[in-house]
Formats: C-alpha cells, structure tokens, sequence
C-alpha cells in the first residue's frame, strides 16, 4: 500500500498542472481518487464532515444491481436451452449467459466511460462517478442479441446527447440509461422488438424446439395469448430484457437501496400503487375476460421492465421529482401512465421506458407545484400573523 | 407546557471530546485580539494608536457609517498591532493585557428611570449593541430599529457545545437583568427557549419577565433561527433581534456594575482534545495559551487544526489565533491530510460516521467518533436529493433556496425563506452532503446579494 502511494505521489507531478502529461490531469484524478480517499481538507463551513460520497452512493446501487446481473446471466442461458432444447445443467447455463452478457458490459463501460473522461478532461472537472451506474443499468435493459455496435452507438447517443450537452451527471433531464434504450428502439426497431430478439441465437435461426415461442409476456398480452404463470414471471424466466425478468432479484437490490437509504422508497412504493389502482380499474372495466384490461393488475408488476423501472429507473434521483411530497405524485404517475401504455398502446407493448421518460420531463413541473404550494403557505402565514 | 415544540429532524453528530463540568485553569489573557470580522456587515474605523494604553471597556473601533457602534476592548492594556490583511483589510487589534483587569467605569442610567435612547446608546457606546444579531441577515441592528420581538436561545445543541446550565450557574441575576434590559427595546417581548429535558432542574427556568418556550430533538434545535421560525416566523418586512446568553450576561454587569466584562467558561473540546474541560477566559485569547490541552498520541502524528466555535460553525484560526467575540467553545481536531486506500468501497469502516446507512454507524447509537477534517470525498454537481431535509427542522425547501442562491434570483430566495435563515441553520445540510457543496459560504453569499440589493 504504501509502496502504490509512493509510486502515485512520484508519477503525480507529470499528470499536474503545468507537468508533461498536464492535459491528462482529469484522467490522473480520477484514478488517484479511486484508488485512494483524497487527502482534501475542509476549507470553509463545516470542519468535518459525513463519510458519504458519490462514489460510496453510486457503489450501493451496482451492489444493488447484482442479484439482478447475474439472474440475467443465468436466464440468458436457460431461455437458450429452452429453445434448442439442449440438456444444460447449472454452471453451463449461467456461463453460457456470462459469455453473452460481459462483452455487453465491456462495452457500455468502454464507450460510456471513455466519453466521460474525455468530457471531463475538456471541461477541466473531476470525472464524476454516475456513470458507473447508467453504465451497468444499460446492458440490463436491453436484448441480449442487440449487436454490440448498436449498443455502443446508444451509449455514445446517451451519455453526448443525453448527459453531457447539458453539463454532465446531475444536469440532465432524463434518464441517460433510458435515453440509450430509447435510442435503440427508435433507431433499430426490429432489434429490440418482435419474438427473436429476447433470446440468444433466436434470430440467427438456430434450431429452435417445435412449439417455443420467444415472444415476451407483454407481447401475448397485447396478442391476446395466454401468459406464464405468475410464479414463472416473478422469478423471472421467462424471455426479456437481460437483468429485468426476475422481480425477485430486484426485489433484493429494492431491499438494499431502501435500507441503505439511497433509493426513495417513496418512489417505489408510489409507482406500484399507480400500477396497482390503474390495473384494478382497468380490470372493472374491462368487456370480456380475454381482454388485455382483464388481466390481473398485479400481474403488471412482474411483466417486462415494470419492476426494474420503478426500482433502478424511477428512483434516479437527478432526473425525478426532487420534493418529498413531489416524489409521492411522480411515482404514482409513472404506474398509472406505464399501464395505460401498455394496455391502450399496441404499438409500445412496453410502456415503463416511455412513462418514466415521460415523468422525468415534468418533474421539474411537479417540484414546481410542490414548491409553489410552499410558498404560498409560507405568505399566508405572514397574513394570518399581522 | 403550552409552549413546548418538538422537533424531529436533525443530528445529534456523536463527535469525541466532550467537555466534562469542571474547571481546570483561569486563562491569564496575554495577547488578546478583537477581530471585526466576527460581526456581520461592521465596516471598522480605527478609534486608537498602536501603543496606547487601554482599560477593559475602551473602545477600539466603530463602525464607518454608524459611528455610535463601537466595539471595546475586554482587557486593559497597551495596543500592540493593528493587524491588516489584502487591501488593508482591518482584521484584528491586538492587545497585551496587564496582570490585572482594569475596568473602564461607565456612568450607566439606572434601568427604571431610563429611556430607551439612553439605553440604546449605553448598549451602543460600551460595546454590547454589536452582539446583538437581527434576523434577516444576522448583521447588527441600527439603533432605531424596532424589532417584533427579541429571541433568545437558552441551550446549544452544536456538537460538543458547552452546557448552559454549568457554564451559567452564577450567572442568573445577571440573565435577569439582561432580559430586562432588552424587554425595554421592543414591544414584543423577550423570548427564551430552552431544552425541554433540561427545563425543570434549569436555574434559567427562575427568570421572569421572559416568555419560556421549550424545545426538544437534535440539532439544530438550540439554533436560534429555528426557534424563531416556530415562534413567530420573520416573514418579509418584519425584523426581530437575537442575542446570545454570554451577551446577555454582559449586559446585566454593564448594567449592575457598569463594567464592561467579558469573562466567561469556555468548554476545550474536542477528539483532539485532552482532558476536555472548562475553563475562564475572555474572548479574544490566544489559541497557544490552550497548547496544554492538545492530546498528542495520534497514529498518523496528524496536525491539529483549532476551531474557535463548534465543528460545524466555527472559525478555524489555527494555533496563532485568536477565540471569537460570539465563542465560548473551542474544538481541537485532527487535520485529516491523508490518503486512505479504497477507503470509499471498503465495506466496514467502524470508524467512521455516516448519517447514511451505507455504514454501519447507525448501529451504534451510543459511540462517539474522532472524526477529523478529511472532506471524505470530492466535490460533484449536486445528485442526491432528500438529504438535506433530514437534518433541516423547518417549513423550507433547502436544497431549492441553495440553488435559488447560486442562481442569484432574488425573488425565489425571498420566496424560499432567505430571511429566515442564517449560515449555522443550514450548516448540518452541509455536514450530511454527498457532493461535499459549501452550503455555509452559498448561503453567506445570497444574505450579501439581499443586503446589497435591497438597500
């Protein structure tokens, strides 16, 4: 450890200001400060302070983001043995789908990052730590047969357009992570839609067991075909983007974000109340049983991407409603616009990416009205007062 | 009690070094500074000579525009510098005091038959009009302003803060003379609050002619500005004064003795302090005189930075410094100059602390922490949101008036409650953090952008 510091502390000069290497100050930084806690010292106001960061926050939530990760890389490869009917036991599926999965990953953070340093060495700032998230978050929800350069091309797409036009983490307006899947579907539909794309080496055609359809849950809803079971759905195997299948899985990241607190648990519980109430109503209304407003509300929660958005997508605190009460309405809205979506929408079998995207626009709107209230309470206080 | 509130939001931040009911040593004054920077919007004109000969009460300067405001020297002695900085910038006015205390005596109108020009002047002219803060701002009041109402809080709820009910046991005829002082001043009343576990056995529950309000929960619920705001909030166009309970003590010897007398218990707290106790000093001392209560024995041979004041507000004026006029509490810390491998990813960390749960600290509610100054991260954009209403025990959105401030709108920031809050009742947002922003210094910064604009 020592011998690493000495080593750091030599080499530093070259990367400072005004040293060789000068322009790569920001690149320098980064990797000091992630291999070390900098030596900073409080300057003004507080003389000490909490041992919380950005980095320690953003690492909660890739912490969080593993069960459901490596239940992605395990359904990859059983939804493969399921269509070709090859006889696979455990490690070979799971390795199977790590073989899939990593160079999607590989990717996201080699495109993402390499963006974010060079933004961040143009600007002069400290490489900022939120993409180590959207990095991980953006191979989760996407197919699993996406050619690599579409992903890479949506992760530039997000992370230029999305984030750093508008100053880098903390200033954009959407999710960058839903920007990149927005970009996919809008620029490769047949690639992110359709029954071939959500399991491996469908599309390819390769042999395929009479009778397996890859078509996802929403899919035969908005068909009309019959659905997995409710247990099959909450466990996630069934064909799917790769880390959003499994409500279980999230469930255990949920767990972890509203304990440590980094996640609003406002949000999550808010966004499944929308679901659940718009789901309900729906069910009231529906004409006849083999309708799509027929189908249980609960069962909105386990399909597609629903769960993943309200726990890893939703709760992005930079791009949701920033007030408490705020954060109350922008979770609702979501589950009841994420229905809706899907149910009255063919064209968007998957309404969670447009509804959050969607909310992210009018949060600012929301906190608004929210503060507006404040304000207002605040002047009546005066005039009661007098 | 009807005038009991509780609070909920807040910290209590378990730092080490807390100060035990005892006083170990009379601090000789030796060199003793009066810094005007200690006092918000005080533009100092200098009333005296390098080597002029001075009593305890002369005063040493007034301010430019209001020249009836004086601040005075709270030892007798002879001048020894005038201490200058960039732009010749006055900072301080040193003085090496004599063995023993002379007072200047004040021919002071006794109380039932003065009026309230001749008490304000009194005030004004012996140095004590300056301790008073008016909200909005926290600056000092003109001499005829007419507050609401004055505020007074009756415990300190900082970290490591001194206790009240030792530091001002024999205090308390002075307390009350005080109060009525000030109760002359405005029509509205002198308001007390005090710590509602603390209220019966507390000798300051005796005063009379106060309202008594108690206040329970963390910090900062001895601030007073959060006292106020459930009080009787300031809303735009009123004004209220605050002063603190040393100044109120002040007042009550100017005006029983006619002496201005500043001496006071200082608490020595601190992780780096050693054998954390009280003791008597006026404000103005000397850090070195306190060498002997630094704790040497730290693992990495750290530096010791000296606050005067607590961890979150104080002034950190290293060991040539000087204690602060509003400070009866100094803190000792370790400078946390070091690099600590992978420290963010480590899963444990017993040492640290954390409001978050992303450490384990909120396991152990009773143990105490020697943090030091490590920022314990790098400065960001601000991303997490929620944080700071946590630690913020009133009706305002911080983090909308912090950017309000940034964005220098003054509509929003009068909207938001600019006028309501001083630096200190934003200092925990600051302690909690995760992009380690300087709440304390944006929040100065709008108060200066209010007060020019709206002058």
């Amino acid at each position: 450890m020592k011998a690493l510091r000495n080593l750091v502390d030599n080499i530093k000069p070259t990367f400072s200001k005004g040293g060789k290497l000068g322009f790569l100050h920001s690149t320098f930084d980064a990797f000091e400060t992630f291999l070390f806690v900098p030596d900073t010292v409080t300057a003004k106001g507080t003389h000490i302070r909490d041992s919380i960061d950005l980095k320690r926050t953003m690492t909660m939530v890739i912490i969080a983001l593993m069960p459901a990760l490596l239940f992605g890389m395990y359904n990859v490869g059983y939804q493969h043995s399921l269509s070709t009917g090859a006889e696979m036991n455990f490690m070979s599926t799971f390795f199977y789908g790590f073989w899939k999965v990593l160079p999607m990953v590989i990717v996201s953070y080699g495109v993402g990052l390499g963006i974010e340093f060079a933004a961040a060495q143009i600007r002069g700032h400290e490489v900022n730590e939120g993409y180590l998230v959207t990095g991980m978050l953006i191979p989760l929800i996407m197919p699993v047969d996406l050619p690599l350069w579409m992903l890479a091309l949506s992760v530039a797409f997000s992370v230029i357009i999305g984030k750093e036009v508008f100053g880098g983490t903390g200033m954009n307006i959407w999710n960058p992570a839903l920007i990149a899947r927005a970009f996919a579907f809008f620029a490769y539909p047949s690639y992110m839609s359709g029954d071939k794309v959500w399991v491996a080496g469908l599309g390819k055609g390769e042999a395929i067991v009479d009778g397996f359809s890859g078509a996802t849950p929403l899919a035969n809803a908005q068909a009309g075909l019959g659905l997995p079971s409710f247990q099959d759905m909450f466990l996630g195997i069934i064909p799917g983007s790769v880390g959003e299948t499994s409500a279980l899985a999230i469930l255990i990241g949920a767990a972890l974000l509203i304990y440590t607190g980094i996640a609003s648990w406002k949000i999550m519980v808010s966004t499944v109340a929308g679901a659940l109430l718009t789901g309900l109503l729906l069910n009231a209304l529906a004409p006849s049983a083999e309708s799509y407003l027929a189908i249980p509300a609960w069962y909105h929660l386990v399909m597609g991407g629903f769960a993943f958005g309200a726990v890893f997508m939703a709760t992005d605190p930079v791009t949701g409603a920033q007030t408490e009460r705020g954060k109350w309405i922008y979770g609702f809205l979501i589950g009841l616009l994420a229905v809706t979506i899907r149910v009255f929408n063919p064209g968007y079998p998957e309404g969670m990416m447009l509804a959050i995207l969607l909310m992210n626009t009018f949060a600012p709107l929301i906190d608004h009205m929210v503060v507006q209230k404040n304000i207002k309470r605040r002047l009546k206080r005066a005039a009661v007062k007098n | 009690m009807s005038n009991h509130i509780r609070l909920r939001k807040g910290l209590n931040i378990p730092l080490k070094g807390e100060a035990q009911p005892k006083i170990t040593k009379t601090i000789s004054p030796g060199i003793v500074a009066v810094k005007p920077t200690d006092f918000k919007a005080f533009n100092p004109r200098l009333l005296i000579k390098e080597g002029e000969e001075v009593k305890a009460g002369t005063p040493l300067l007034a301010d430019k525009k209001r020249a009836d405001i004086k601040l005075c020297s709270p030892v007798s002695g002879k001048v020894k510098e005038i201490v200058r900085g960039d732009k010749r910038k006055l900072l301080a006015v040193t003085i090496e005091a004599t063995d023993t205390n002379e007072y200047q005596s004040n021919e002071i109108p006794p109380l039932h038959s003065a009026s309230k020009e001749q008490i304000v002047q009194a005030l004004a002219q012996n140095g004590l009009w300056a301790a008073i803060k008016q909200r909005p701002y926290g600056t000092i009041p003109d001499l005829d302003s007419k507050p609401k109402a004055i505020f007074v809080s009756g415990f300190d709820s900082a970290p490591l803060a001194p206790d009240y009910e030792f530091t001002l046991k024999g205090e308390i005829a002075n307390i009350q003379l005080g109060i009525e002082v000030l109760g002359k001043l405005t029509a509205g009343g002198v308001h007390i609050s005090l710590h509602a576990s603390k209220y019966a056995g507390s000798p300051l529950h005796r005063v009379e002619k106060a309202i008594i309000h108690t206040f329970d929960g963390p910090h900062p619920a001895g601030n007073v500005g959060v006292q106020i705001h459930h009080i009787s909030p300031v809303n735009k166009g009123e004004t209220v004064w605050t002063i603190d309970m040393y100044s109120l003590v002040a007042i009550g010897k100017l005006f029983s003795k006619g002496i201005f007398d500043l001496e006071r218990l200082v608490a020595i707290t601190g992780p780096r302090a050693q054998n954390p106790s009280y003791v008597k000093a006026v404000p103005g001392i000397c850090m070195s005189q306190l060498k002997e209560y630094v704790n040497k024995e730290s693992k990495e041979d750290l530096a010791v930075r000296y606050v005067s004041g607590n961890a979150l507000t104080g002034d950190n004026v290293s060991e040539s410094g000087h204690l602060g006029f509003f400070h009866n509490q100094v803190t000792l810390l370790s400078e946390g100059k070091y690099h600590e491998l992978f420290g963010w990813i480590k899963p444990m960390r017993l040492k640290k602390f954390s409001l978050s749960r992303s450490y384990f600290s909120w396991l152990f509610s009773k143990k105490k922490y020697a943090l030091d100054t490590n920022l314990n991260g790098g400065e960001r954009a601000l991303v997490m949101t929620g944080v700071y209403e946590k630690v913020t025990p009133m009706d305002i959105y911080p983090m909308h008036l912090i950017k309000a401030i940034l964005a220098g709108d003054i509509d929003k920031m009068e909207a938001l409650g600019i006028y309501e809050v001083i630096e200190e009742d934003l200092a925990l947002c600051e302690f909690v953090c995760p992009s380690k922003t300087e709440i304390q210094e944006i929040v100065s910064q709008g108060i200066d952008l209010m007060i020019k604009e709206m002058s």
